[in-house]
């Protein structure tokens, strides 16, 4: 099959294939590893990381990439590396650069948490032109494919694993995690990130701490992160942690002091960030996603009619 | 050169006067470069006086809008120090509704800042008028992908807003900065222009010092944002004591400060 599509598909799936950076995580365990940056046309939009657990009877997919084009270079890496078929396919939460690929994946293995499958009917649309503004070409051909299966939350046995689904939030209104229980390895989706910052644009930032706190309670062995490189400690979770409570008491520090939004914009990055990739945008974006409900609770806290 | 030339030119000079009128002798080219509105905004909303863009007058906007529904902007016309001015009116070139909103600055300096919905990438041009009839405007583009003005708001989506609506958040901050006041009124600030909600909107809010006098107004059009948002450098004035106003449909705003 995996020879047969390569062929079929010709030249561009090679090309696309072979700038995948796929990683054996562990014993039929892999993780597709994006790009720690920001949607580009030269990046393809492969920036986030996807990952698939190959059991004798069939194999687990978590994430799809950001395109069809992605999407079916990432089966035909899924499928040279197994003979068994894809039984589930899970789109951990709503964002793009992690469903956009679904198309290339049988539509009946598609699932994910019931918030997720009526936000991806909402926006799948929106998100899908804003990729096609920023990444450009490489999504040609790409439509919005909602899952038509609710994931439940659960133990599910297959092939001698025992795969944990979880159900989060914070990071979006629902958070699929997947935990499989026999290898230790916890695909955390954007829950966590490592070596790029955090984005908010659905954030929950109280929610999205009691996440970390139940992830980092897992007995995880390795852990494949929404974004960056697989880890074998808890350095996403604190991280993110670092990353989320800074942002917050940044805004909420402004808010305290009247600053307006344009004041917030303008604030330096510090120098513990400074670094990290994206931070000085992700920062100005989180502005605008969470300084309106912070400043409003500072500002209602004061006075009402 | 021979006096009849220079005849000629004195009269060609007139002429060209006569035909383009002191108003075009007084217009500049559009410092954003050649945005193709400009000559519409200003024969719409800076008429009756002479027209300068003068980088007194900040407009200061985020380069990209991350979210159309919400784009901060701060004008600040506060080096205007000496002039008289009598109101500053706020445009977008290329929103549906050009028209963003009014600010009466009677006793507070000429700062405002409030977050608006854009449609796509436009100009922000604040026109200063002055009480002797003249116009100084600034201006900034802001980038965005857009849709901020047709989508319907996100709050009446809630159950219950009619109960909070036009319900007033107001604080006074003094640091060594200066003495501001920010408040919100929670308001759908509907534009018209998503389907099937008519436009719904605060159209008139004025800012009261201890004595009941009107310090400062502010009369907001559909562009501006959802639950507004706005802060203003008090100046001279002590205390803010009350926020009062209308939307379009004649419901009543009022807000006291403690």
């Amino acid at each position: 099959m995996a020879a047969l599509l390569g062929s079929a598909l010709g030249v561009s799936l090679t090309s696309i294939a072979a700038d995948l950076d796929i990683r054996e995580v562990t014993n039929d365990t892999w993780a597709l590893i994006g790009h720690t940056e920001d949607l580009t046309p030269q990046n393809r939009g492969n920036i986030a990381n996807a990952g698939f657990i190959a059991t004798p009877q069939g194999v687990v997919v978590i994430d799809t990439s950001a395109s069809k084009s992605l999407g079916e270079a990432w089966r035909a890496a899924i499928e040279a590396r197994t003979q068994a078929p894809i039984v589930r396919v899970f789109n951990t939460h709503l964002h793009p650069d992690h469903i956009l690929g679904n198309q290339a994946f049988p539509a009946e293995a598609l699932a994910t948490l019931p918030p997720t499958v009526e936000s991806i009917r909402e926006v799948g649309e929106a998100f899908n032109d804003n990729l096609y503004r920023m990444v450009g070409e490489a999504m040609k051909g790409t439509n919005v494919v909602v899952p038509q299966t609710a994931a439940q939350p659960g133990l599910l046995e297959l092939g001698g694993h025992r795969i944990r689904v979880m159900a989060m939030q914070g990071h979006s209104a629902a958070d699929l995690v997947v935990f499989d229980e026999t290898t230790g390895v916890l695909f955390t989706g954007d829950l966590v990130f490592f070596g790029r910052a955090p984005t908010t644009p659905h954030a929950d930032l109280v929610r999205w701490r009691e996440s970390l706190d139940a992830l980092a309670a897992l007995p995880f062995k390795r852990m494949v992160p929404g974004h960056g490189p697989v880890l074998d400690d808890r350095r996403g979770i604190d991280m993110t942690r670092r990353w989320i409570d800074w942002i917050e008491r940044t805004f909420v520090e402004a808010a305290q002091a009247g600053l307006d939004m344009n004041d917030v914009l303008a604030m330096p990055l510090p120098a513990e960030w400074a670094s990290l990739p994206l931070a000085a945008s992700e920062y100005r974006r989180s502005v605008a996603h969470l300084y309106p409900g912070i400043e409003r609770r500072v500002l209602s806290s004061a006075v009402s009619r | 050169m021979p006096s009849s030339l220079n005849r000629l030119r004195t009269l060609l000079l007139l002429v060209t006067w006569l035909a383009t009128g002191p108003v075009m002798a007084a217009d500049q080219a559009d410092p954003l470069g050649d945005r193709g509105r400009w000559a519409d905004m200003q024969r719409q909303f800076y008429r009756d006086g002479q027209v300068t863009f003068d980088p007194r007058v900040r407009v200061e906007v985020p380069a990209n809008a991350e979210d159309a529904m919400n784009v901060p902007v701060a004008v600040d016309a506060r080096a205007l120090a000496g002039e008289q001015i009598d109101r500053i009116v706020v445009v977008a070139d290329y929103n549906p509704i050009l028209k963003v909103l009014e600010f009466e600055p009677v006793a507070v300096a000429p700062y405002l800042a409030f977050r608006m919905k854009v449609q796509q990438t436009t100009p922000i041009r604040a026109g200063v008028r002055l009480r002797d009839g003249r116009w100084l405007v600034g201006s900034a583009v802001v980038a965005s992908q857009g849709g901020g003005c047709t989508a319907p708001s996100t709050g009446r989506g809630v159950a219950g807003w009619e109960r909070t609506l036009n319900t007033v958040s107001a604080r006074q901050f003094e640091s060594s900065a200066g003495n501001r006041l920010r408040f919100s009124v929670l308001h759908p600030m509907d534009t018209g222009l998503a389907n099937g909600i008519p436009a719904f909107f605060i159209d008139d809010l004025s800012i009261r010092d201890a004595d009941g006098r009107t310090i400062a107004r502010i009369l907001p059009a559909e562009p501006v944002s959802e639950n507004p948002v706005f802060t203003l450098e008090l100046g001279g004035v002590q205390r803010v004591t009350q926020i009062d106003g209308r939307d379009n449909n004649g419901n009543k705003v009022l807000g006291s400060l403690r």
